[in-house]
């Protein structure tokens, strides 16, 4: 069937006078068919697809947005890739199956979570060493730093614990117990708070960082849903620390929670078992990968409404969006 | 003037021709003012046209929330709620139903003797019939938008802008099935027989159509039903007002449903024609 979208014009007219000076690219791993996907963030389209090693599941970017690093899991290494050229230029020792990671507010240090060994994995982005290697819980995986880059928190799957560590040091100060199957640690913009989700659990612990313990606990309810479905994994909170979104796995929605008041406003419908969450740099847009149906969705964070859903690679995990 | 012979049959009068676009315009207004007065003070039949809709979007969608989700067909950019999907669908049930109910009216009135009220007026034919077809259509719109008002407090938010560009969708199909009810009703002899209307027209041309679910998944389903539903000019009024929401247009629907639109018009035209209608066929088999 022939459509015409009344827009047409605009569309058109939209690159040729009002290019933005820098579209952002949307980084997204592909864990099934080994590829990340980037996509423009403004036209909402494919732009390339890079191959990369096996199992790509964490991703993300330097802070002045020339470096893409991805694990990838099967191939135990840490790739970088080129984003002026979109080729792997190199790759870091990232320790076995590593996969999530996070880099410090300086971009020199990654930590990684080393799944099948319990470790976290520190490694020097600049010199590609490793400058220490820290035994956590088992299965670790989430990973989050404060914003001062002076704590870092792990969480490990089957141990069910928010591990506190002192970046200087490189040792664990404080284990918090969360809820079954903790997937994901994000600070608070002000480093005040740490959100732990729980994807068995199928809660978000939120820990304060000074006293070091779960002061609340969110929890979802959707219509029409049995409570297993809903897996929270994926956490981004905005930068005023007013907001947080919620990936529900395969509850298919993300849940946009009152930072504040600790009160889920809204269940976003986003495509099948929606895991990993990332801003645009302006706030404006959050991104969501959705594995099973292979797509990601664009959400408008003003609204709060899901805009367009992309089809990137084959089992989408993980989600980057390069800076201005 | 007009003259009602013996046989039945209205000779139209020459003394037409001199009516000015005012008369008309007093003509359509009266009509139009008929109708809706007589719609206005039936207040059953206004939360009786609401009920069917809101009943299922209240509870046959809602026992599809478990589908997470439709799949992105256009013209939705992203996944959608069944209640979502289905509003569309249960704005051309609404069109559906009323004009069928304006074709129950035209039967109603025929044997209650108003409408030879109407055909007796010195007016063309087939001015009063589109007159009273548009009337029929504006009430229908009417209940749309009150079934949208309140579809909105349930969560199913379209663009604000596309309310406003669903509703010459929503004119044109409501026109078409509006036709096919006068036309029908043409056919119809008595009151008791809406019944077969219900049965054969209402229910078939809604359930074999994209109104409950998108073609793709009937197709799955049965492709001889599939076959059906492109077959029903009911399917191209639902996604030509589906599109519409979004501020498209969906050039085939518009197509069909014009042209469906036209044949119906002039179907039922001619079946009330007084010199060679359906109706006085049905007369004089009757007087036999």
């Amino acid at each position: 069937m022939r459509r015409h979208s009344c827009l047409l014009a605009a569309t058109v007219a939209v690159p040729l006078f009002a290019q933005p000076a820098w579209a952002n690219m949307v980084y997204v791993s592909n864990e099934k068919d080994n590829t990340v996907t980037v996509v423009d963030s403004t036209t909402m389209e494919v732009v390339k697809t890079i191959g990369v090693g096996q199992r790509p599941r964490g991703i993300t970017i330097s802070h002045d947005g020339k470096l893409l690093y991805v694990c990838a899991s099967d191939d135990d290494t840490v790739e970088i890739i080129d984003t002026s050229t979109n080729e792997i230029v190199g790759s870091l020792p990232s320790g076995p199956d590593p996969e999530l990671f996070v880099l410090s507010p300086d971009g020199k240090t990654l930590y990684i979570a080393n799944e099948d060994d319990n470790l976290v994995t520190v490694i020097d982005v600049e010199t590609k060493g490793v400058i220490a290697e820290i035994p956590v819980g088992v299965e670790p995986e989430g990973m989050g730093i404060s914003p001062d880059g002076k704590t870092m928190v792990n969480t490990s799957e089957t141990t069910n614990m928010a591990h506190f560590i002192d970046t200087s040091t490189h040792e664990i100060t404080n284990n918090v117990l969360v809820d079954s199957r903790p997937r994901f640690a994000q600070f608070k913009p002000d480093g005040s708070e740490v959100w732990v989700s729980a994807e068995i659990g199928g809660t978000v612990s939120v820990i304060d960082n000074q006293k070091r313990e779960v002061t609340h606990k969110i929890t979802f309810e959707i219509q029409g849903l049995r409570a297993e479905q809903i897996q929270p994994v994926g956490v981004r909170i905005t930068a005023d620390g007013k907001k947080a979104y919620v990936a529900l796995g395969p509850a298919n929605r993300v849940a946009v929670v009152n930072a504040e008041t600790y009160e889920v406003e809204k269940y976003i419908l986003v495509g099948q078992r929606v895991w990993q969450l990332a801003f645009t740099p302006d706030g404006k847009s959050i991104i969501s990968t959705n594995g099973l149906s292979n797509d990601i969705t664009f959400i408008d964070t003003a609204t709060d409404e899901p805009v367009k859903s992309v089809t990137v690679g084959q089992l989408p995990w993980g989600v980057t969006v390069s800076p201005n | 003037m007009t003259d009602i012979t013996n046989t039945g049959r209205i000779v139209p009068s020459i003394a037409r021709k001199r009516f000015g676009p005012m008369q008309y315009l007093i003509c359509l207004k009266g009509i139009l003012v008929r109708e809706g007065l007589r719609y206005l003070n039936q207040r059953e039949r206004f939360i009786s046209s609401l009920v069917r809709p809101l009943l299922w979007l209240f509870i046959f969608a809602a026992g599809f929330r478990q589908v997470l989700g439709v799949s992105i067909i256009p013209p939705y950019q992203t996944y959608v709620l069944y209640e979502v999907y289905i509003t569309p669908g249960l704005c051309g049930m609404i069109l559906l139903f009323s004009g069928m109910q304006s074709s129950l009216s035209m039967v109603y009135d025929r044997e209650m003797g108003n409408m030879r009220t109407l055909l007796v007026s010195p007016f063309p034919r087939w001015f009063l019939l589109i007159s009273k077809l548009l009337a029929g259509v504006a009430v229908s719109i009417i209940q749309v938008y009150a079934f949208l008002f309140i579809a909105w407090f349930w969560g199913v938010k379209a663009p604000v802008s596309g309310y406003f560009l669903t509703l010459p969708a929503l004119f044109l199909s409501g026109m078409m099935l509006g036709a096919l009810g006068m036309l029908l009703s043409s056919m119809i002899k008595q009151l008791e027989n809406f019944a077969g209307i219900m049965n054969f027209v209402i229910f078939p041309m809604y359930f074999a159509s994209s109104a409950l679910y998108p073609l793709w998944r009937v197709q799955e389903a049965s492709p001889l039903l599939h076959k059906i539903c492109l077959l029903n000019p009911f399917t191209y009024a639902v996604e030509l007002v589906r599109f519409a929401f979004y501020g498209q247009i969906e050039w085939t629907s518009l197509a069909v449903v014009c042209a469906f639109t036209f044949v119906f018009i002039a179907g039922a035209i001619i079946a009330y024609d007084p010199s060679r209608g359906l109706i006085i066929k049905k007369q004089e088999g009757g007087n036999n």
